[in-house]
């Protein structure tokens, strides 16, 4: 967390936040499927001011060959934000954060993807953080999973998530960027939402066991919202092409 | 495939860690939370302004401190920085190769950056000379000499005594008298991680390499949380989560007191 000590005030007398929203509200959210042309799958989505595309090539033959798993698919994620997504410029190119980030969303696509299936191949999953407002790492892996969907790629679930973190000393749910900037504590979270299980959770800053166990409380409550948004965008999709087949 | 697992163990031995744990016990005889033996040496390197050699059971991790001028970031123009860093050298285990860090040499650093960071171990107001002109900047380097299991808690111990015991070498640089590096919080982490479905703190390398879920925990003297992180591929129940989180404050109190604090009254 950027944590450091500030004057400026994040949620008001109301228990109202600098956008409005009570602490256990998410940001608006919006998800596209198949929005791409030449990937195989491929999904948009727009959680508050993030404004992020995935895409998924294969499986498809790996190059470093010795990279390829006669056992199973690898499944590499790429995490990449634009130069302009951010206020002061980002220097183009992969950055430590962005390679961490890309191996927990690999892990965490990793473990509902039936890798099995496709030994010596390479399932590739592009995220490209076009704006963004704290929260990219979640909202990537969101729409990540929607453009796995997409690909047609058998899963075992999709892959959904939700930060929650501290902010005046309180809990709350999906974090904008100038609560993430001047916060206390950032607690990132992913889950299969058929059972619950974690395959992303990460945490910085500064919260007590039993603060944890809410935010956690909380951001698998809103997972499981997104995740019939994420439903929805495939439906829609697919309930598009139906009608433009009737049509012809 | 990742450099921490690819080490090749045989179903043999596979399917008996996993009975040993389902009844309750481990191969090299622990409990289910109980770490190997510890063994630090401080001021390994004098030539460094801190250091220490870290021995978790036959695991061994050297830390070295180095600390210079420079200039602040344009945004915390009055805080010095701190830069961790890790490198998995090809002597340390057959799996490892030369080259720049891959991403489990920069996931280990960014952990070990977190916990020190989040926990503002240290006084990083007090690093600074000239506000947004020159500060004190302290790299952490982190060189695994032996990897035998849960580099993530060698690491993050042999970071934070190092520290402790870190010198700003301000004669150097002719900016007067040498002083201790200020480190004001101890922040102490370890790591689970879960076989089938038992859960173990402190994995060795035939446990880390049979293991399908990670969980690293960084909590301070106040028993609160300041980082975590998840690994590897597999999950983790939201009860499991909250019973490592529970065990992670206790056993961070063992390694506070028994080796960052233990020295201070000997």
């Amino acid at each position: 967390m950027g944590g450091m000590a500030t004057d400026i005030k994040l949620i008001d007398e109301n228990g109202k936040r600098i956008d409005g929203r009570s602490f256990d509200e998410l940001r608006p959210i919006k998800i596209e499927a198949g929005i791409l042309e030449r990937a195989d799958g491929s999904a948009y989505i727009e959680w508050g001011n993030n404004k992020i595309i995935a895409a998924v090539y294969g499986p498809r033959e790996v190059y470093p060959k010795h990279m390829q798993d006669p056992s199973k698919a690898i499944l590499r994620a790429r995490y990449n934000m634009a130069a302009f997504s951010v206020d002061e410029r980002k220097k183009p190119g992969p950055d430590r954060r962005s390679i961490e980030l890309s191996l927990v969303i690999s892990n965490a696509l990793s473990s509902v993807v039936l890798l099995e299936q496709f030994p010596r191949t390479a399932i590739d999953v592009f995220i490209e953080v076009l704006q963004a407002d704290a929260g990219t790492r979640i909202a990537g892996l969101t729409a990540a999973s929607v453009a796995l969907a997409d690909a047609g790629i058998p899963m075992k679930d999709l892959i959904v998530g939700c930060a929650a973190g501290k902010v005046d000393d309180i809990v709350v749910l999906d974090l904008n960027k100038e609560e993430d900037n001047y916060g206390q504590a950032d607690l990132p979270v992913a889950i299969i939402p058929r059972t619950k299980e974690l395959v992303l959770f990460q945490m910085d800053g500064d919260m007590t066991f039993e603060e944890i166990e809410r935010g956690l409380k909380m951001a698998i409550d809103a997972s499981m919202k997104v995740y019939e948004l994420q439903k929805e965008a495939l439906k829609r999709k697919y309930i598009n092409l139906a009608q433009e087949d009737e049509q012809q | 495939m990742s450099k921490f697992t690819d080490n090749v163990i045989s179903e043999i031995k596979r399917d008996y860690i996993q009975k040993l744990l389902s009844q309750g016990s481990r191969i090299d005889g622990r409990g289910q939370y109980e770490f190997r033996k510890i063994e630090i040496i401080k001021n390994f390197i004098p030539r460094a302004d801190g250091s220490a050699l870290v021995r978790l059971g036959n695991t061994q991790v050297l830390v070295g401190v180095k600390i210079e001028t420079g200039e602040p970031f344009p945004d915390t123009p009055n805080t010095g920085v701190l830069s961790t860093n890790a490198e998995l050298v090809p002597l340390a285990s057959p799996t490892f190769e030369a080259g720049p860090p891959g991403e489990e040499a920069i996931e280990l650093a960014r952990v070990v950056d977190r916990g020190i960071r989040e926990s503002k171990a240290i006084d990083l107001e007090k690093l600074v000379i000239k506000e947004g002109e020159l500060v004190w900047i302290v790299f952490v380097d982190i060189h695994v000499l032996d990897y035998d299991g849960n580099l993530f808690d060698a690491s993050a111990l042999g970071s934070i005594v190092a520290l402790k015991n870190s010198i700003v070498p301000a004669q150097r640089f002719g900016q007067g008298e040498n002083f201790p590096l200020p480190v004001r919080h101890y922040p102490a982490t370890t790591t689970f991680v879960k076989i089938g479905d038992r859960i173990v703190l402190d994995p060795n390398l035939d446990e880390e390499n049979i293991a399908h879920s990670r969980i690293t925990i960084t909590t301070n003297e106040e028993g609160k949380i300041n980082a975590i992180q998840k690994g590897l591929e597999g999950t983790f129940t939201r009860e499991e989560v909250l019973e490592t989180i529970k065990m992670s404050i206790e056993s961070g109190k063992y390694l506070r007191n028994t080796f960052i604090l233990g020295d201070d009254q000997k």
